[in-house]
């Protein structure tokens, strides 16, 4: 008893002189120790007891929040993002760098490269997303890739004149005016027929007058017989001041440009083709015996190639028959890839910038001597350099490891329309389940923990690294 | 030519290509990469520089044909709305009233708190500075909600509720900060030598002396590299400012891109110039510092 009494007291003296005797020192950690105590350290810990209360943290609820994370489809969405985005995005970003980095040794304009390289981490994640938004936008007339895109696509499938566009409920009947029909759904072909000396005139509506004005069309002037030859006009068939007539040219109705004409015999075959002038007319002419029927070919309406969606909600893996859970967890979005590339942007300088630092404290007598040796530069690369930067190659892939389990700016800023519901990360989710429309705790404390126990490992990483200098 | 001329050109022409390995290649595959790496902010500069009714109509690199196309109407429509609440000019104002504490006070605690762990003498240092570490990769989003209730409960206690105010970022971004800043300046302050402390002790310095005449000097490196990162941090942080300024009339840049993204009707030449803006402050920081930059990216790896 009295032995404890006395070890308590020598303990307490001892604190005591410990303190004093540290005091200074003890005063210069405080501030720094109480702000990550209160801000850092304790809310880690209450986020634990959070998860597993209701959303006002009234009611203890055991492990429901965390049975509920794992059964809504959103949330698995969240977690298959988060495994698309660490197999990808960590290599990748090992790889630019790794390449950058070799490379700017045998560059003059070392020091400007790296500048352009590294810039974008000082940018804001938020500004980067949303140039990239833009970037990968559907219009060719925003999205730089999309443009580029229809670019290559045009010269092998170029649009027609008259595109028929699809997506906006356009069909190519719908334009059909005048004594003529389609057919097949995708051409249309005159109604009357003509033998040489005849005239066939079709009439088509529908036509944007912006198209017309960008094909430079003029009035449409009805043609003259020419013996031998089958001659007509094609024009648009609509005037404001007889809208219902669609078989007379009026004035003011406009030719229409540049349409493909091919004509057609009585047993449906094309045996001679043409194309109209800036007023509509066309003429073909020695035509044969028999009759003939005016056919614009399909390709006048192709829509050709009209982009990529890239921030749509579509996926890169089939995902048709699949029910709503499955599709959470198997479908790959588009949108993903294309925040991948976005985030590449962003961070190859940082990965470029540490494997480069890696690279200057090489041995170069190693790579000198492999050189000499008669190693092709490849070889060198692969055989000696890679393998002696494998430790630096590990830091950078463990810290973006970290990095992209908590992507939250990229993704909250890019999404937009169906990619939305595609595209969050675990850290969107606590964002949308835990901050939007007021604070409710519970659901988004659960995935904050789950979240927290997957950079565990890379903190245990760091401690033991640290630990061993 | 006499063979001892062929000679020595093989042999001249060998050595070249031995220290300059595939020289060509290189440059055309950087300057490549580098053409791709700037047309993102190439883009955004273009766009924010084009009139607003060009956006949409045809694409931004058609005005690099037209460069007399370009104007500073966007820049001078949004500056002279002056300092309204949500305009542009309040939102640059509050991403300084922001980041130019957060930064100052991470510098002077992790300075304070390197020094301790460094020349202390108390034991448990050791420890401290492995939590340290661990903390450095806690993900943000595990303590936003405790930290909304904690202050909450300030303000039930003493009145004073820093949630949805300015302060209340800060000290969020502090807290955040400073793992980070001790762990890169407890590393530099150690290669400090121990003997020019102790003769300064030796003279009858006093630990705060010591430490502002001998150590901060030397520490300044340090310090350059830690204020650049937290700036940086601080500056383009969207996730703290959205959370804890919820309500708040007056945002940062990243909120003012945010919002006119999300809520309002997506006006690019909005966005364009906002985003021109938000970037010029961390761009202009990076040119000038760029050493101590790259050596706090070295540094710290593990953020």
């Amino acid at each position: 008893m009295s032995d404890s009494t006395l070890n308590v007291k020598i303990r307490t003296s001892g604190h005591r002189s410990w303190i004093r005797q540290h005091a200074v020192s003890l005063a210069f950690l405080a501030p720094a120790a109480i702000w990550m105590l209160f801000i850092v350290i304790y809310p880690t810990i209450d986020t634990i007891r959070l998860s597993l209360f209701n959303e006002s943290a009234t009611k203890f609820l055991g492990l429901t929040n965390y049975k509920t994370v794992f059964s809504t489809d959103t949330i698995l969405t969240a977690f298959r993002n988060n495994v698309i985005w660490v197999l990808i995005f960590p290599f990748f970003v090992t790889t630019l760098g790794l390449i950058f980095a070799v490379l700017t040794e045998r560059i003059r304009w070392a020091t400007a490269f790296k500048a352009l390289i590294v810039m974008p981490i000082v940018f804001s994640t938020t500004a980067s997303a949303l140039v990239w938004a833009t970037i990968f936008d559907n219009s060719p007339h925003i999205g730089a890739v999309n443009a580029a895109v229809l670019t290559v696509s045009d010269w092998f499938n170029p649009p027609g004149a008259y595109p028929v566009s699809a997506a906006s409920g356009q069909t190519v009947a719908s334009l059909v005016g005048g004594n003529a029909h389609s057919e097949k759904g995708n051409s249309i072909i005159s109604n009357s027929s003509a033998r040489a000396g005849g005239m066939i005139n079709i009439g088509l509506e529908d036509v944007s007058p912006t198209t017309l004005a960008l094909l430079k069309a003029q009035d449409a002037v009805k043609p003259q017989p020419i013996s031998g030859a089958i001659t007509g006009v094609v024009w648009r068939a609509f005037s404001p001041s007889d809208p219902t007539n669609k078989t007379d040219i009026l004035p003011s109705e406009l030719g229409l440009p540049l349409v493909r004409l091919s004509l057609v015999n009585s047993q449906g075959a094309s045996v001679a083709t043409t194309t109209t002038t800036t007023n509509g007319q066309y003429i073909f002419s020695n035509v044969g015996t028999g009759s003939y029927f005016v056919e614009l070919v399909s390709s006048n309406f192709s829509a050709g190639f009209t982009g990529i969606s890239w921030l749509g909600g579509s996926s890169i893996t089939p995902v048709s028959g699949l029910g709503q859970t499955e599709q959470a967890l198997l479908s790959v979005p588009l949108a993903d890839m294309a925040m991948i590339i976005a985030y590449l942007w962003i961070w190859a300088g940082f990965a470029m910038v540490l494997i480069g630092a890696g690279l200057a404290s090489l041995n170069r007598e190693v790579l000198e001597a492999a050189r000499i040796d008669g190693a092709k530069e490849w070889q060198v690369f692969r055989k000696v350099t890679v393998p002696m930067l494998a430790p630096v190659l590990a830091v950078v892939f463990v810290t973006m490891i970290i990095n992209v389990l908590k992507v939250f700016d990229i993704v909250l800023n890019m999404a937009s329309g169906a990619s939305v519901n595609a595209t969050p990360t675990l850290a969107v989710e606590i964002y949308n389940d835990g901050f939007t429309g007021g604070v409710h705790s519970g659901v988004s404390s659960a995935i904050a923990v789950i979240l927290f126990l997957l950079v565990l490992p890379a903190m245990i990483m760091n401690l033991k690294r640290i630990k061993g200098v | 030519m006499t063979i001892t001329q062929a000679k020595e050109t093989t042999m001249r022409r060998h050595k070249l290509r031995r220290l300059l390995p595939a020289r060509g290649p290189s440059n055309i595959v950087l300057g490549f990469v580098a053409i791709v790496w700037l047309v993102p902010t190439v883009s955004l500069l273009v766009i924010s520089l084009r009139p607003e009714a060009d956006f949409g109509v045809s694409g931004w690199w058609k005005a690099l044909l037209a460069p007399a196309s370009l104007t500073f109407s966007n820049y001078h429509v949004l500056f002279s709305q002056g300092f309204v609440a949500g305009g542009l000019l309040d939102s640059l104002m509050t991403s300084i009233e922001i980041t130019v504490p957060a930064t100052l006070l991470v510098v002077f605690f992790a300075c304070f708190a390197g020094h301790s762990l460094v020349f202390g003498r108390w034991r448990g240092r050791d420890v401290v500075f492995l939590t340290v570490v661990g903390l450095m990769v806690v993900p943000v989003q595990v303590a936003l909600i405790p930290v909304v209730q904690f202050y909450r409960e300030l303000g039930n206690l003493f009145g004073l509720n820093p949630y949805g105010t300015i302060p209340g970022v800060i000290i969020f971004h502090v807290a955040f900060g400073l793992p980070f800043g001790i762990f890169l300046m407890r590393n530099f302050m150690s290669g400090i030598p121990n003997d020019l402390l102790e003769a300064a002790r030796m003279e009858g310095a006093g630990e705060w002396k010591v430490f502002y005449r001998i150590v901060l000097p030397l520490a300044l490196p340090a310090l350059a590299s830690l204020a650049i990162f937290q700036f940086i941090w601080v500056w383009n942080d969207l996730l703290v400012a959205l959370v804890f300024l919820g309500g708040n009339a007056h945002t940062p840049l990243t909120v003012f891109l945010y919002d006119q993204n999300h809520e309002l009707q997506a006006n690019y030449w909005i966005i364009s110039t906002g985003a021109i803006v938000s970037v010029i402050v961390p761009l202009i920081v990076f040119f000038s510092f760029q050493r101590y930059f790259v050596r706090g990216v070295l540094a710290g790896a593990v953020k």
